[in-house]
């Protein structure tokens, strides 16, 4: 077989018939299927959300409990990190350090402010007599609200290890899938925050 | 400055679980005396327990089931025994308190911990050599999902020993499993080694579907993929989408003991139903999790062993897609009693009956493989005629048990115990062991010792029809389930029929510890030189046996379902190769302990959290978190094999 009839070969064969796929896309693949299943988490979360989301046991209801004012400015916030997240991955595109750490400074900061903006108003439910182990309700409010917000936590504090991964090791293969794996992992938990946004919060009752 | 745990966590006092414990403890020590003794240590450490090799893991959890399958056996001796003596005024020799842990431990052990590890090792093993592929797509996670199994397994042993096992049954229903009713350690040692073996299942799936679509060989689309491969694939999507649904439903449970949440408490608004909704949306998918891959090896050993490509090959791999996708809509009839009104359990019902049809699709497919095919009675092929015999009846009973009013009738009854085990054993065990018989030799070199793995068949088929056949009858006499004593004496010479099945299947349990030791002691006469010794059909039978860590040297080019069996026909066996492929040297993945560092802190972690010392449970969590950041500054993870280690192998296989 010369090269010409190789190159038309390649051209022909379909994309399940051209063998193992390259490192990145297997990376980046399988931590396509682990957000699914983390997505999967969340949503029996939300299903338990729904079925218990009217048992108060005549405690505190939704609308009496929540500050969608707040919550707004808290959802900016988380939508904005986003943003900036995005921002990081164009500077890493170019091997930009600087934009990157910029980038990733402000990803942070908004995504420890809307963590901020959320223990406060745990602490301020709490503090009222509304805690999780006041009634179903808020067992499961608490469980899926506070659930997103471990992966808030859990995501800066791999971001922290991501610049440390950068400035240590250099832009290595290894190094570039984690950051992608990073911008996915960050940006899916926007999509799970727009579900809780709009049913437990523009949901209240 | 230790929790809860206390001397009295110690059953000094009771002879029967002191006796198991000193007997566990006995063996333990004399296995690790042994290993010091022969100085298997850096064998063990460096090719085994680090190996991220799939070959070597799906090994290891296949021992893993074994041993289990032996633990959850006893457990079963005991149940039988005791309601063959416990009639009328006799109370038997176990106390509810007693039984109530037994019947909880069979049941979580043999389903998560024998039939998932055994089914879970025999993918691991298999599908990378069928598909032509050198390893799973992350190798080292794969060693961190068995080890995490591991860690689970320990803890739910260690619950024999230290405090107690949970009374709840397997699925630890609330609001028994709540904190009012169950105050003791039991359901949080369920929790949490099922967590901890959860997230080692749910890691296992993503990478095993991650290998089957990322990387198979050059020329393998989906429609020649092998049928063992589809059915991996169909059941490791289910574990990616069912596993999480068990994660949270447990988490939502671990709050209500542990921080005082109302998920399904009896107070303040919380609901018991629906987390029963919840673990059956995981648990009706996780019965075909455990039964495609058995589907799978069916398929394989029934086209092996008559000598002819399966019949039906696309109708197999749509009707186990089909399967995939139904298994999610049936769940409801785990519970039809709940009340749900005759609209929902019709639909359920029907959904039931109609999963029913792409499962008689596969049994008429076997058959028609094997009608005119030229069969070879080999013990695979015993497994799986007994399998075809013994899953029929089985899915009869439960198609039975899903009309609405006679599962009102038959509802936790021993119908239902003698229905669920006569597909869990015709199906997943028979699978189990015939998978293992046909892939023995590829994985060591020799065969099992052929007589006496006939005999293990027979031991089994006929002690299983012994051992549930009576229950069916008791069931519909009114016999229910997890029951330590019961008054009707006319009850009693079937549930003596039942033991003595029971033993039989001992005898079959026995067998196979000795033929494993038989085979070993003679595998020289065993021996397999060709690395075919089955006349198989797909890539794995290609390379020798046992097959180099790197497991083809150059890759195959597919171009067909039954490659290997072309290639035998037309070219003495030699697999076509792939453009480009068989003159570089490889990188393969390096041995790495990660694996076994974070079920040991896994392990601490979940024990800290069992008996509440929060110090222990902080150190465990710091300790997973050091591990992978140790791993995650690792930067050299590949080792080279050269093209003189190649050629080594090569060489060593002319020999032999």
């Amino acid at each position: 077989m010369n090269a010409a009839t190789t190159l038309v070969a390649e051209v022909e064969i379909p994309i399940s018939e051209r063998g193992p796929s390259p490192r990145k896309v297997i990376v980046g693949y399988g931590f396509w299927l682990f957000l699914l299943s983390d997505i999967i988490v969340f949503s029996a979360l939300f299903a338990a959300y729904a079925v218990l989301s009217g048992r108060t046991a005549d405690g505190p209801r939704g609308v009496q409990l929540f500050h969608r004012d707040k919550v707004l400015i808290e959802t900016g916030c988380l939508l904005a990190s986003s943003f900036a997240c995005a921002m990081m991955a164009l500077a890493i595109e170019l091997r930009h350090k600087t934009f990157m750490v910029l980038g990733a400074a402000l990803t942070f900061a908004l995504g420890a402010a809307f963590l901020w903006l959320e223990l406060s108003e745990f602490a301020g439910m709490i503090a009222h007599g509304a805690g999780p182990d006041r009634s179903a309700f808020l067992s499961a409010f608490f469980a899926l609200v506070g659930m997103h917000g471990l992966h808030v936590t859990l995501g800066l504090c791999w971001l922290v290890a991501m610049m440390a991964q950068v400035f240590t090791l250099g832009w290595r293969p290894m190094v570039l899938d984690r950051l992608a794996c990073f911008s996915l992992f960050w940006h899916a938990l926007d999509i799970v925050w727009i579900g809780v946004f709009t049913v437990v919060y523009l949901g209240a009752r | 400055m230790f929790g809860k745990l206390t001397w009295d966590a110690i059953p000094l006092h009771d002879p029967i679980p002191l006796f198991a414990a000193a007997l566990v403890l006995l063996t333990i020590v004399g296995v690790l005396a042994l290993v010091t003794v022969k100085g298997w240590w850096p064998v063990l450490w460096g090719d085994w327990i680090t190996s991220v090799d799939h070959k070597r893991i799906g090994v290891m959890y296949v021992v893993l089931g074994l041993v289990m399958l032996v633990r959850g056996f006893i457990d079963a001796l005991m149940m039988r025994s005791q309601l063959a003596l416990a009639a009328g005024h006799a109370q038997g020799y176990l106390p509810p308190q007693h039984y109530d842990q037994i019947f909880s431990a069979h049941g979580t052990i043999m389903i998560f911990f024998v039939g998932m590890t055994l089914m879970v090792g025999l993918m691991n093993f298999a599908v990378p050599l069928q598909i032509g592929a050198r390893d799973v797509a992350f190798p080292v996670l794969n060693s961190v999902s068995l080890w995490l199994t591991a860690a689970g397994v320990l803890l739910v042993n260690v619950s024999l020993v230290v405090g107690e096992f949970a009374r709840t049954g397997w699925l630890a229903y609330p609001p028994l499993s709540e904190l009012a009713y169950s105050p003791g350690v039991g359901v949080d040692y369920y929790l949490w080694s099922l967590q901890i073996a959860g997230v080692g299942t749910l890691l296992s799936g993503i990478n095993l579907t991650t290998t089957i679509l990322k990387m198979r060989a050059p020329g393998m689309g989906y429609g020649r993929m092998p049928i063992f491969t589809w059915t991996a694939l169909a059941s490791n999507l289910l574990i990616i989408a069912a596993f999480p649904i068990l994660t949270a439903t447990l988490g939502m449970l671990l709050l209500d003991r542990y921080l005082g949440f109302h998920f399904f408490t009896n107070e303040l608004g919380g609901n018991p139903m629906m987390y029963i909704n919840l673990i059956w949306a995981w648990g009706h998918p996780e019965v075909y999790i455990l039964i495609l891959p058995a589907f799978g090896i069916f398929s394989e050993v029934i086209s092996t062993f008559s000598g002819k490509p399966l019949f039906g090959y696309r109708s197999m791999a749509i009707a186990t897609m089909a399967i995939c996708v139904l298994s999610f809509m049936v769940w409801l009839h785990h519970f039809f009693t709940m009340g749900a009104g005759a609209d929902v359990n019709a639909f359920f019902g029907v959904m039931t009956m109609i999963i029913a049809v792409p499962t008689g699709v596969k049994i008429f497919n076997w058959v028609f493989t094997l009608y005119g095919g030229t069969l070879r009675f080999e013990t695979p092929l015993l497994w799986a005629i007994g399998f075809i015999v013994t899953f029929v009846v089985g899915g009869a009973s439960g198609v039975l048990l899903a009309i609405p009013p006679a599962d009102f009738v038959l509802h936790n009854s021993l119908f239902l115990v003698a229905h669920f085990h006569n597909v869990i054993i015709g199906g997943v065990v028979f699978g189990a062991f015939a998978g293992y018989t046909y892939w023995f030799p590829k994985a060591f070199g020799f065969k099992l010792h052929e007589g006496l793995g006939k005999a293990v068949f027979w031991c089994w088929f006929i002690g299983f029809w012994l051992a549930f056949l009576p229950l069916y009858a008791l069931g519909l006499m009114g016999a229910t389930r997890r029951m330590q004593h019961y008054g009707n004496t006319e009850w009693q010479p079937l549930m003596i029929v039942a033991f003595v099945g029971a033993l039989v299947i001992l005898a079959g349990v026995v067998l196979t510890v000795l033929q494993l030791v038989v085979s070993v002691r003679t595998r020289e006469r065993l021996r397999d030189a060709t690395g075919d010794p089955w006349g198989g059909r797909s890539l794995e039978w290609a390379p020798r046996s046992p097959p180099p860590a790197w497991n083809f040297t150059a890759l195959p080019q597919v171009d067909g379902v039954d490659t290997f069996w072309e290639a035998k026909r037309t070219n003495g066996g030699v697999l076509p190769v792939a453009p480009g492929e068989g003159e570089h040297p490889l990188e393969m993945p390096k041995p790495s302990a990660l694996g076994v560092v974070l079920a040991f802190f896994a392990f601490l972690t979940g024990f800290a959290l069992v008996w509440h010392i929060a110090w222990l449970a902080c150190a465990g969590l710091a300790g997973i978190v050091l591990a992978c950041l140790v791993r995650a500054w690792q930067t050299e993870h590949e080792t080279e094999v050269t093209a003189a280690d190649i050629a080594a192998f090569e060489g060593r296989g002319v020999q032999a």
